[in-house]
């Protein structure tokens, strides 16, 4: 392992591919800002341009991307609650409501930290375990990743409800129904189209959180403007606040961080899963360690409910690489982008990497601690000018935020149909919003729908339709067993704090 | 009689999940997978259940917490004007392109939304609007649709 550092570094550290991780974390940040333009875009978008380098530059540069645009993601989840990515929806629960009280450039901070700190964590994880958790995920059959989303579902809807299990879990549903519009993914037979060509494929993931999160956002902003409570919550969103973390905010910081990156990273690297889960359930997770005073924080701006998904997405980030290094699986869909490109380059991801091509894998490893810090390097500093965002006065603002939301749709489908559709969307998610259904468990539902239902389809057929599977693996009884005692811990707490009431 | 709204929504919810439960029914499958373990309508219809489950239980359960909403202090007329603008802006984007739509869509909504400072407001939209523009099509390689420019030139 120690020449395989050492094979790494010696790629990794090259001036070319220090320049590209600087170039890759600067403009994936800059792309992943953008609402509506993630890490996928931003990947895709580099892969021309990498086939004129050699395979390790290539992917040392999408890496630096992909880690840019993931911190990018967590700035507009942050200042705008208009989250790009699926994996940065959990740190909007909190960093918006602190950038609401005024404290946008310590949110940012902490999560320039967080991501950090989760991303080195991860790193050395990495090197260390990534020859054995490739068995365990390996390990892992369909009634497992069944059980295993239904366990991240629940589990959002228990800890995002503030107490309203049953709208976050018509929610879930929601979620769940507007994935399985369009063809299915097996037979090719279209659902719930009703004969609109529009709808064959699917309603976009980018679309469905733009409309949930970022136009609603803006819309809510418009409808509540005479409100006096929100009104006192705008005025304050345009101070920026400091960046220091103090003392009793990184005492949080380094209990939260470590747990949270353990999380991430072991949820990264089974295939499929990815940051979202990982981040959202080191948040579910954060929110039932802490204490009851901590705990009414969640949701208004908690430093530990921001760190933890923050850690946790860098830590998944690094984890996806394991099956996509190991395996050939892609551990996210970013990945998947990843390993097509590698593929492009010749190079076959598997077990035999190691041997075929050394410098490949150890320098991609490498180069991800060396993004890490060029992250951190670049984007401190850098903050109090990110953050001048929320300067802009609302009238420029919430057309922006529109502007922002209705490009970044058109420019992946140039179609005029899914603007309306995103209104649409749009136009109940703030109804909704209204009466405190909570955002979140649709769009985890929606992104997990696609893969819940594959999972169930093979478990299903493997058990000739008979449910027994859900019992037959200790594992699945185990992850089943987690989710109702998640519920019944859940209903007894409502019921206990009624009692007590 | 005073009408509990997330009840009401509740209640869309249960009809919304029946006709989803209906629709899901009717999805047509190969002749050889009607009988299957595992066809194109089983998840939908489990996720149709799964919908009239919830929302048939919120409805019948208490509401401790409910919800007021003070509609008197909402902008409803505003929001309205800014949703028909982006219906409008959806409607001409493809056929006018993506400048001249986009600038007027953020000229306009600056208006609606009560600014007056004109040159800002201009600033904010065309010229900010062409160097996004520049950013996608000229940097980032995106391919932007616009007949506008290219009748007058502007565009190849």
């Amino acid at each position: 392992m120690i020449e395989g550092i050492l094979i790494g570094l010696t790629t990794a550290l090259t001036l070319q591919n220090i320049l590209m991780v600087m170039l890759g974390c600067f403009f994936g940040t800059i792309i992943g800002m953008l609402p509506g333009l993630g890490p996928m875009t931003a990947i895709a978008l580099m892969i021309p341009i990498t086939y004129g380098f050699d395979p390790a530059t290539g992917l040392i540069l999408m890496a630096g991307v992909y880690y840019g645009a993931v911190f990018g993601g967590s700035t507009s989840s942050i200042l705008l609650n208009a989250p790009g990515v699926p994996g940065t929806v959990a740190t909007s629960f909190d960093g918006y409501p602190m950038a609401q009280q005024g404290k946008a450039g310590k949110a940012l901070a902490i999560a320039a930290w967080s991501s950090f700190a989760g991303g080195t964590l991860s790193a050395i994880y990495l090197l260390f375990l990534a020859p054995s958790l490739s068995k365990v995920s390996l390990s892992f059959r369909s009634p497992d990743y069944f059980a295993l989303m239904i366990l991240g579902l629940t589990a959002i809807a228990a800890f995002s409800s503030k107490g309203q299990f049953l709208k976050a879990m018509m929610m879930v549903v929601l979620g769940l129904m507007l994935a399985s519009v369009g063809q299915d993914s097996l037979s090719d037979i279209t659902r719930f189209t009703f004969n609109n060509m529009n709808l064959t494929d699917g309603i976009s993931f980018v679309l469905v959180v733009m409309a949930t999160f970022a136009m609603s956002e803006a819309l809510t902003i418009i409808l509540k403007r005479n409100d006096p409570t929100s009104a006192a919550k705008q005025v304050s969103l345009t101070e920026l606040g400091s960046i220091k973390i103090n003392k009793e905010e990184r005492t949080k910081l380094y209990k939260t961080i470590p747990r949270s990156s353990v999380i991430g990273f072991l949820i990264g690297v089974l295939p499929g899963a990815g940051a979202t889960i990982a981040s959202f359930l080191a948040y579910g997770m954060e929110r039932n360690i802490v204490n009851d005073e901590e705990k009414e924080k969640f949701g208004k701006g908690s430093v530990n409910g921001l760190s933890a998904p923050e850690t946790a997405n860098n830590a998944a980030c690094s984890g996806s690489f394991v099956p996509m290094l190991t395996l050939g699986i892609p551990g996210s869909g970013t990945t998947a982008v990843m390993l097509g490109a590698l593929l492009g380059f010749g190079v076959q991801p598997g077990p035999r990497l190691y041997m075929t091509n050394p410098e490949i894998f150890w320098s991609i490893i490498m180069s991800m601690y060396i993004g890490m810090v060029i992250l951190l390097i670049l984007n401190l500093p850098l903050i109090p000018y990110i953050a001048r965002i929320l300067a802009v006065p609302k009238n420029y603002l919430i057309p922006l935020i529109l502007f922002f939301s209705i490009t970044g749709i058109y420019v992946m489908s140039f179609n005029n149909f899914d603007i309306y559709l995103m209104i649409g969307i749009a136009v109940v998610a703030t109804f909704m919003r209204l009466y405190d259904f909570p955002m979140p468990p649709l769009i985890l539902a929606f992104v997990l729908g696609g893969l819940m239902e594959e999972n169930l389809r093979r478990s299903l057929l493997l058990s000739n339709g008979s449910w027994e599977f859900l019992w037959d693996r200790t594992l699945t009884t185990c992850i089943l067993l987690t989710t109702i005692l998640i519920v019944v811990w859940h209903i007894y707490k409502t019921m206990f704090k009624k009692t007590k009431g | 009689m005073n009408i509990n709204t997330t009840k009401v929504i509740s209640l869309l919810f249960f009809i919304f999940s029946a006709f989803y439960l209906y629709t899901a029914y009717q999805i047509q499958v190969f002749a050889f997978d009607e009988n299957a373990p595992f066809n194109a309508r089983t998840f939908p219809i489990y996720l149709g259940y799964a919908g009239l489950f919830f929302s048939g239980l919120k409805l019948i359960l208490p509401d401790p917490n409910t919800i007021k909403v003070q509609h008197k202090t909402l902008e409803y007329k505003k929001t309205a004007i800014l949703i028909v603008i982006a219906i409008i802006y959806g409607a001409t984007i493809l056929e006018v392109g993506y400048f001249l739509t986009t600038s007027l869509f953020l000229f306009s909504s600056y208006y609606f939304l009560g600014e007056r400072r004109w040159v800002l407001m201009f600033l904010l939209s065309f010229p900010f609007v062409a160097a996004f523009m520049y950013l996608l099509h000229g940097v980032l390689d995106i391919y932007l649709r616009d007949p506008f420019l290219q009748s007058i030139g502007v565009m190849g």
